[in-house]
Parts: structure tokens; sequence; C-alpha cells
């Protein structure tokens, strides 16, 4: 039974373990301009605890083979040590993990939700509703007009609740359902909810952030690459939570112009 | 301690009796429902993710608006993922190890003749039993269980029957049977607690206290201060769904057409609140799991766990640091980005400990002369799925690494192995070990062997696969994959769907196992193991008083197994 | 019959006197989430409306202080078996503040402010129904206790549950006037 539970442990470590390191299912290919600090840190924690992951399993398994019941005139054995090694390889291996990861883990995540957007970011309003995201564009006078839920009416694709009736700055919003976005350039995305929370999520731009309702929350990055990418919500929202999806479309500056130029014609 | 005499009438025995004995069997038998129940519905789940059109027989039928022509609908599938979590964290995990054992055997343990407060007691289960009860109503209302998570974030579990299916009555149904559920759990950590400390028999310091009644102690600890704060929660909850108030309900909110008649509450506050208990409540998962283990391992090593009084040590740790770092279920919730550095931290310093009582476990395998039982075998497979479980932990402590991480399957496969795994082994541990007591008869062990190895190699290809789904960015409580980056992962969810329909249905060796033996096992001595705390100085099962008279006083620790010289070991209540 | 509770069992008074503060500790844990709460939500929106809370609360304060003194007096006559009118006084005296504080809701109802209206007066019946509701739980406790007690000589159980009692219902007043400092300050 000892020898069997060590074989079994150790196949699966090896198996598992492999199929991490030989990446087979993956990240996709990052986009973003701080992404790649992001996977570093994942890489590097992959490998810590791969290590750890892959001794701790093979150490059990090596003593449970070792250490059956055995002739009865073998006595027991105390670990060479007592309780101390463990406590000190504890202390001071994951102490160390801890110390490393937090000191570059934070900085890494500063950079992303706790530095200021640029001030030459190109800024969206993101809105999450069941099932949906819509996004709006200032237009060429460069303002959002303010927002009243009671006039939010999708029948209508008044999504966003706005009066162009009454508000001037109001008329000249865009307002699209897809997120089209100038490559290599700042975007500041401005995030509420019309009515639970969701979430916002890429995986290529390792990016990721709940919307609360009653709260607007920013979000900034950079995509390096063009190309077409699904946001998906990541916030358990009811029933429709499976489907609620919008794409990000990252295109050339200057198609990014025209887009923006033809949409506000549209207006 | 009251002056109870031993019941006549088969009521007062086996149904309404004050015995914590018959309580903690009455537990447990609630646990062996619910887990059947939730392990069902999960069974329906992964059904339908792996082929979200093929009709389930029977559920048609069964389920006519959920589930018309054996079809799940949407709402349908977030109906049983919630109910899942739910059953599975309050009535199996926090009910089974800790209330469930620990209720039969903390007393003993600590000899004691009862628990300090034994109608108390009674009580705390029969509450139990009517929280179980009003949450299974809500599959039967009109519109079904609620969706929202066995987390019920506000405004989705707050606004009412606006947000979606299931979110009218059954939602608060929900509510009701958790603030229920609330003043059960404290019942009985007031009675755990109060035993502890005052009923020990002579002789019992605290440090000659076995692991497992540790373990128990310091999750009845945990569980008061948690429970304490998740029942206001629920009250303010329940208000915003029934009075009006607008504790976590901002202004503005359109759903379904309709602007709500709430202002000024905070989501967030929800969230800090729910999780507030809610990381403490997986530690009353799992603590119970480490004691456990660290008291049957040893019988079966036939030496004492390796640093004992380290493992207390840590256990205390691990308690005081768990309400540290409930922040880390919140890192993109729109909190203080800054709080998320914050918390990041406690929840990785509660690494060591949690590491330190590993290496103990494997520490204490060395040098051993191991007897291979079914019990052995789930300790063995509880470090060794720990092992896994926790390191997947590492990663999401990070926030930057949860940037990418939350909200996938990788959180999925994290916790399933922790809570869905690990504790599970532990409660099989337990019921190997303890069943020959409380029962007073032998489980087979052919049918123990087959359902740990089944059992073991089954969990790795159900919950190990998540963590690769996870890394590709495959989010979780999703009832379909129908988004483009999604469907290519469909072929490894139902390699993870198949695997656990088998797992599943090896758990009914475990189930035929139980009945059998409690009907028809051989009978079982008053110390099959050669154990040596005070469960195995009373006959199996024991008497009412537990002793047959005065508790016997000790004289030394749990733990004397390889004792020098050619004894083997020697009882706590030797002389 | 085999009678649990023999020879080698330490004496009654521990454990209900834990069992007293395990209680406490619990109801006091469970009103600073309220609180933590009251805090947050204050901070979350410009909706909290200051109100004057009603007077009547303060001389139901003084109903629940003088009802700990008049306990106090029970706990010590009840020795020589005179206690059980000081006993009954001080439930006279709980019941008093309980249908004070249902008088001040009253109060607030009369003007207007109910559960719904607005975030401060939402709290102020939580905080004050979740204070009375264990308030009344050791009314009921005490009750037993008086009851017991008039059954004739109590021996050694009854002081001891008393005590535990006692401090139970101590606790309720001196919680009390946290509570009341709480939204003294911030109703």
């Amino acid at each position: 039974m000892g020898k069997l539970f060590a074989i079994v442990v150790t196949v699966i470590a090896i198996v598992s373990a492999t199929l991490f390191a030989l990446h087979v299912w993956w990240l996709p290919v990052d986009i973003s301009a701080h992404g790649a600090r992001i996977d570093r840190q994942l890489n590097e924690t992959m490998v810590a605890a791969g290590v750890l992951f892959v001794v701790a399993q093979l150490a059990l398994a090596w003593f449970a083979w070792r250490y059956g019941a055995g002739p009865s005139s073998r006595g027991v054995k105390t670990f060479p040590g007592g309780a101390t090694p463990m406590v000190v390889l504890a202390v001071v291996l994951v102490g160390f993990e801890i110390l490393t990861l937090t000191f570059v883990g934070s900085k890494v995540w500063a950079g992303i939700y706790q530095s200021p957007a640029d001030p030459n970011s190109l800024q969206v309003e993101v809105q999450a509703e069941q099932f949906a995201f819509y996004f709006r564009y200032a237009g060429p006078d460069g303002r959002f007009g303010a927002m009243h839920p009671e006039l939010a009416n999708d029948a209508t694709d008044n999504f966003f609740g706005l009066d162009p009736a009454n508000d001037t700055t109001a008329r000249d919003d865009i307002v699209v359902a897809t997120l089209t976005i100038p490559v290599n350039r700042p975007i500041l995305l401005q995030l509420h909810a019309k009515d639970v929370n969701h979430a916002f999520y890429v995986p290529e731009l390792r990016i990721q952030q709940d919307f609360v309702p009653g709260m607007v929350i920013p979000l900034h990055f950079t995509a390096t690459q063009t190309g077409k990418y699904e946001i998906v919500c990541t916030q358990l929202c009811g029933l429709g939570h499976y489907n609620m999806r919008a794409y990000v479309e990252v295109i050339a500056p200057d198609q990014f112009d025209q887009w923006l130029k033809q949409k506000a014609e549209q207006q | 301690m009251s002056e109870i005499a031993t019941p006549r009438s088969f009521l007062r025995t086996h149904v309404f009796s004050v015995d914590h004995k018959v309580i903690g069997k009455q537990y447990l038998d609630l646990a062996l429902v619910a887990v059947f129940t939730g392990m069902l519905l999960s069974w329906l789940m992964r059904f339908h993710l792996a082929w979200p059109e093929t009709p389930v027989p029977g559920l048609g039928t069964v389920a006519p608006s959920g589930a018309a022509g054996g079809v799940m609908t949407p709402e349908f599938y977030l109906s049983l993922m919630t109910m899942h979590g739910t059953i599975m964290v309050f009535f199996v995990l926090t009910t089974a190890p800790f209330a469930g054992f620990g209720n039969y055997f903390l007393p003993i343990q600590v000899g004691a003749s009862d628990m300090a407060f034994p109608r108390i007691n009674m009580m705390s289960f029969w509450v139990t039993l009517v929280a179980f009860l009003v949450l299974i109503s809500a599959f039967f209302v009109p519109e079904g269980a609620p969706l929202s998570g066995w987390t019920a974030y506000a405004p989705l579990s707050a606004v009412g029957k606006d947000a979606g299916p299931g979110q009218g009555l059954g939602q608060t149904l929900w509510v009701v049977s958790i603030l229920i559920f609330c003043v059960a759990q404290l019942l009985g950590a007031l009675n755990f607690i109060v035993t502890t400390l005052d009923l020990r028999t002579k002789g019992m310091s605290l440090a000659r206290m076995p692991l497992s009644t540790w373990a128990w102690f310091i999750t009845s600890v945990i569980g008061l201060i948690a429970f304490a704060v998740l029942m206001p929660a629920t009250i303010l909850l329940l208000l915003d769904r029934v009075a009006g108030t607008s504790f976590f309900i901002p202004a503005g909110l359109v759903i379904s057409d309709r602007l709500q008649p709430h202002s000024g509450g905070s989501p967030l506050l929800w969230q800090h609140l729910f999780w507030f208990f809610g990381h403490p409540e997986v530690y009353i998962a799992i603590l119970p799991g480490f004691g456990i283990v660290s008291h049957i391992l040893p019988v079966f090593a036939r030496k004492p766990l390796l640093g004992p009084r380290v493992f207390i040590a840590c256990l205390i740790a691990i308690a005081f640091l768990s309400y540290t770092v409930w922040g880390h279920h919140m890192f993109l919730s729109g909190m203080n980005p800054f709080s998320a550095t914050l918390f990041s931290i406690p929840t990785l310093v509660i690494t060591i400990p949690a590491t330190i009582v590993t290496l103990l476990w494997i520490g204490t395998v060395y040098g051993a002369r191991l007897r291979f039982t079914s019990a052995a075998l789930f300790c063995l497979g509880f470090i060794s799925v720990f092992v896994s479980g926790g390191i997947s932990g590492f990663f999401l402590a990070q926030p930057s690494i949860d940037t990418y991480l939350h909200g996938t399957y990788f959180v999925v496969g994290h916790f399933h192995f922790v809570m869905g795994v690990a504790a599970m082994f532990g409660i099989f541990a337990a019921t190997y070990f303890w069943f020959p007591k409380m029962y007073g008869r032998m489980m087979s062990e052919t049918l123990g062997k087959w359902h740990f190895w089944l059992t073991f190699i089954g969990v790795y290809c159900v919950f190990m696969p998540m963590h690769y789904l996870g890394l590709a960015g495959n989010v979780r409580r999703y009832s379909a994959f129908t988004d483009d980056y999604l469907k290519p992962l469909i072929p490894l969810h139902r390699f993870i769907t198949v695997a656990a329909l088998f797992t599943g249905a090896v758990q009914l060796i475990f189930l035929f196992n139980v009945i059998r033996s409690r009907l028809r096992g051989a009978p079982a001595p008053a110390n099959p193991w050669q154990g040596t705390t005070l469960e195995w100085s009373t006959s199996s099962p024991p008497p009412h008083d537990n002793f047959g008279g005065p508790p016997p006083a000790v004289h030394r620790g749990p733990q004397e197994y390889g004792a020098p010289g050619a004894v083997d070991h020697i009882m706590q209540a030797a002389p | 019959m085999t009678a649990i509770g023999s020879v080698a069992q330490p004496s009654r008074q521990g454990p209900a006197q834990t069992g007293v503060l395990i209680g406490i500790a619990t109801i006091a844990m469970s009103f600073a989430a309220l609180t933590s709460a009251l805090v947050v939500r204050q901070a979350a929106s410009s909706d909290w409306q200051h109100f004057r809370l009603p007077t009547i609360l303060y001389l139901n304060t003084l109903a629940l202080i003088t009802s700990s003194g008049t306990l106090e007096i029970a706990r010590r006559k009840a020795s020589r078996g005179a206690g059980l009118p000081w006993l009954s006084l001080t439930l006279g005296l709980g019941l008093v503040f309980v249908l004070g504080q249902i008088l001040a809701w009253q109060d607030l109802a009369a003007q207007g402010l109910f559960l719904a209206t607005s975030p401060s007066s939402a709290f102020f019946y939580v905080f004050t129904a979740w204070h009375g509701v264990h308030v009344l739980g050791g009314v009921a406790a005490l009750s037993y206790v008086g009851y017991r007690m008039a059954g004739g000589p109590s021996g050694r159980a009854l002081p001891t549950a008393l005590g535990a009692g006692a401090l139970y219902w101590h606790f309720m007043a001196a919680l009390w006037i946290c509570l009341l400092a709480i939204l003294a300050l911030r109703i």
C-alpha cells in the first residue's frame, strides 16, 4: 500500500507539473504595456511553486514508500532535529519568497492600479448592465453629457440615459457596443454599472476590474498590438452572465481617427 | 453539568436527545444527506457544462420550468451552483468535521460526561436542521432557488425579484436560512468552548488535550467571532430586501427597466462584512481536518506527531491571521487598491504556519512504522491534496497575479482542493477511524481502500485541470462556454465532467460501506487501532455517561506511541 | 439510573460563568459589526439625515442602570432567601426599559422617521431592536432563575445561575451606554 501510494503521488506530481511547465494550457499572447511584468511575476511564482509542489509530494511519497510497518524489530525514528528544521525551513524559505514576491509584486500592482493615468489618455466611459457592455466617447466637444438613470431606455438605444434635447454636451457623444481604440495610446476607461456588480476582463490585456453600482472606477492601460479581443464579464450578474461580452478592437491610430470622425458624423 | 438521567423513551434516546453522542451522529447524518444533495447538484452542473444541449434523463420531469425537456436554463444552472456552494460550505464542511465529530468526541477526549450545556446542544442541532430545511425549500418555490452564488453579493441579492429568477422568495429563504444557521453555530461554539475550558477531567491540562480537541476548540473560537458578524450582515441584507432600507443598494439602479427605490447604500459594505466572516469560515472548514489528521496519523504511524506544541502554536497563528486577510477576496472589487497590498501581506504570511504544519505531517511519516488502513490512507492523501490546494493559493495571494486569475477556474480549482477535497478527506479519515467507536461495528477495510484509491486519483483528475483552465483565462460561474476563446477548452471540461461523475459514483462505495456496516458490521472492540486517547478507554460505543461512572483521570499526554523500550503505546488514562 | 455529573466533576460555577462570558463576547462582536457598518454607510453617501434622539432614551437608560443596581442587591440578599422581591424589581425595570424603547420608536414614527426613511433612522431602529431583543433574553433567563428561587431553598445551583445572569444583565447595561454614545455621536 505504501509503495502504491508513493507511485501514485509521484505520477500525479510529475504529470501535473509537466503540464504546467510545458504551457499546454497557458495565457494568451500579451498585448499590453504592463503585461510583461505580470507575466514575469506569474512565471517566477510558477517556478517557485512548482519546485515546492514537486519536492513536497515526492518527500511524502518517498517516506510513504520507505516507512511502512516493516519488521517489528525496527523502532520508530524522530525526524532529525525534531520540529526545529521544519520551522526554520518554513520561515526562511517561505519568508524569503513572501518578501520578494510582495516587494516586486506590489510595484507591479501599483503600476497598474495605483498610478495616475497618462494625461493624454483617450477617455472612454464603459457601462455594464445585464447583460451587455456599452462604450461612450466624448465626441468632438470633448465633453461627456450627464447621465440620468431615469431616462435610460435600452429600447431606444439610450443606454447611458442621456438627455440630448436639453444637454448640449450629450448631443455629440458616441455610444457603441464595441470598444474601438488606437494601438499604443494610453486609454482611460471610466467604469460604471447600471444595475448590479459586473466586471471587465480582457485576458490578453492582463487587466480586470469589477464594476460597482454607485461608483465610477477608473481603469487605464495601453494596448501594444492590433487585433480583435474579447471582453468578458467575470462578476456574477444574473442569468445572462455567461453571455455578457463585447469586443475590443485595437486599430492603427489613423484608422481610429477616421473611425471616430465617421461616428461623430452619424450622431 | 446537569444531572441528566439515562433516557428511557425512543424519542428521548434517539431523536430529542441531549446526549452529545446522539447529537454528533445526528449532525453527521444531516451532513451525509447534505453532501449527496450537493454532489448531485454538481453532477448536473458538470454535465451541463460538458454537454449543454444534451437532455439529462428525468430532469425535465423534476424541474419542468428550470430544465424543460431535460436541458437546463442558465438561471437553473446558477441556482444549482448557488445551492451547491451553500449546502457544501455550511451543511457539510461546517457541520461534519466540527459539529459532527467534535460533538461526539470532544467531551470524551477531555474526559467529560457530556457537553457543558446539553439542552442548548440539542437545540443547536435542531436549529441547524431547520436552517437546512428552509434552504432546501427555496428549490420548491415559484421561480426557484437564488442565483447569486453562496457569496450573495449585493445589489444582485438585495433588490429582490427584478434582478432575476430566484431572486425573490428564493433569495429571501436563503438569507433566512443562513440567519438561522448562525444562531445554531453560535450555540454550538458556546458549548465547545465552555466544555473545553471547564469540564476537563483530572490531570487533563490543556497541554495534554488531543490535537483534535485543540483544533475543535480553536475552530469554535474562530466561529464565534465569524458568525457573530455574519448574523447582523444577513439581517441588514434581509431588511434591504423586505423593509425598503438601503444598506447595500446605491441610488440610480435601473434593473429590468425599473428605477430601484433605494439610495445611498454601499455594495462594498456587504463584501467586507461577508468576507470578514467568509475567510475565517474556510479555516473553520479545514482546521478540524488539521486536528483530525494530526490525531489519526500518529496512531497508524505508531509515533507521535512531530512538534505537537509547534502545531498548536501554528493553529493559533492561523486562527488569528484568518481575521486579517479577508480583503484578498476583494483585490479587484473597487476598494482602494492600496488595501490590496495591505491584505496580501498577511495572506502570504499565513503560508508560513500552513507550511510548518504540512512539514510536521510529512516529518511524522519519516521514521514511522505505517499501517496503511483506510483512515491512514486518507490522512496521507489529505497531506498531498492540501499541498496542492495550498500552493495554488500562493498565486492568488498576490494582487498583480490575481489581476489575471481572479474570477477564473484557477480559483475554483484552488478552493475545491482545500475545501472540497482536503476537508472531505479529513471527514473520511475521521469516519473510518471513529466509526467503530460510534457504532460499535467495524467498517469494511476492503471497500475503504477501493474508496480511497479511486477517489484520490479521481479528485486529481477533476480539480488539477481546473488550474490549467484558469491559466487559459476560463471564467468561472458561467453556465455555458460560448466565447470564442473558451470553445477550445470544452474538451478539457468534458474530461473533468467524466472524472467528476466517476468520482461521484465512487462515493456510493463509501455510502454503501457506512450503511451496511451500521447494520451488519463486525462487532468492534474497545480499541481496534490501539489508540491512546480517552475515547479508546471506553467501550464501543461508549455508555450514556461516556465512561460508565466518573471519567478517568489522565496522567500523560495524548500521543505516547513508540515509547522507549518494548512498549508500543501507553494509554492516556493508564495509571 | 446513571446520573451524569458525579463526584469528580468541578463545581457548576465555572461553566455558567464561562458561558455568559462567551455570550458577551459574541454579542459585543455583533455590535462591533453593526457599528462598522454604520460608519461605512454614513461615509458612503450624503443622505445621512441627522435627527435628535428621543428624550425618553435617557429615561430608559436610567431605568436600565437602576435595574443593575437592584439586581446586585437581589444577589446579595439571595443567600438569605430574600432576593426575590429585588429580582422582580429588576425584571420590572427591564421591561420598563424595553417599553420605553418602543415609546422611543413611536416618537420617531410620529416625526415621520421609519426604518426605511433614512440610513440614520434605519440604524437607530436596528441598534435598539437588536439590543432590546437581547435584553428580553436576559429578562427570560432571570425570570426562570426567579421561578426556581420561588420554589424553595436553592442549594448551590441558583446563586451560580443568578451570578451568571447578573453578569449578563450588567453587560446589557454597559453595552447600552456604549450604544447610546454611538447613537448620540453619529445619528
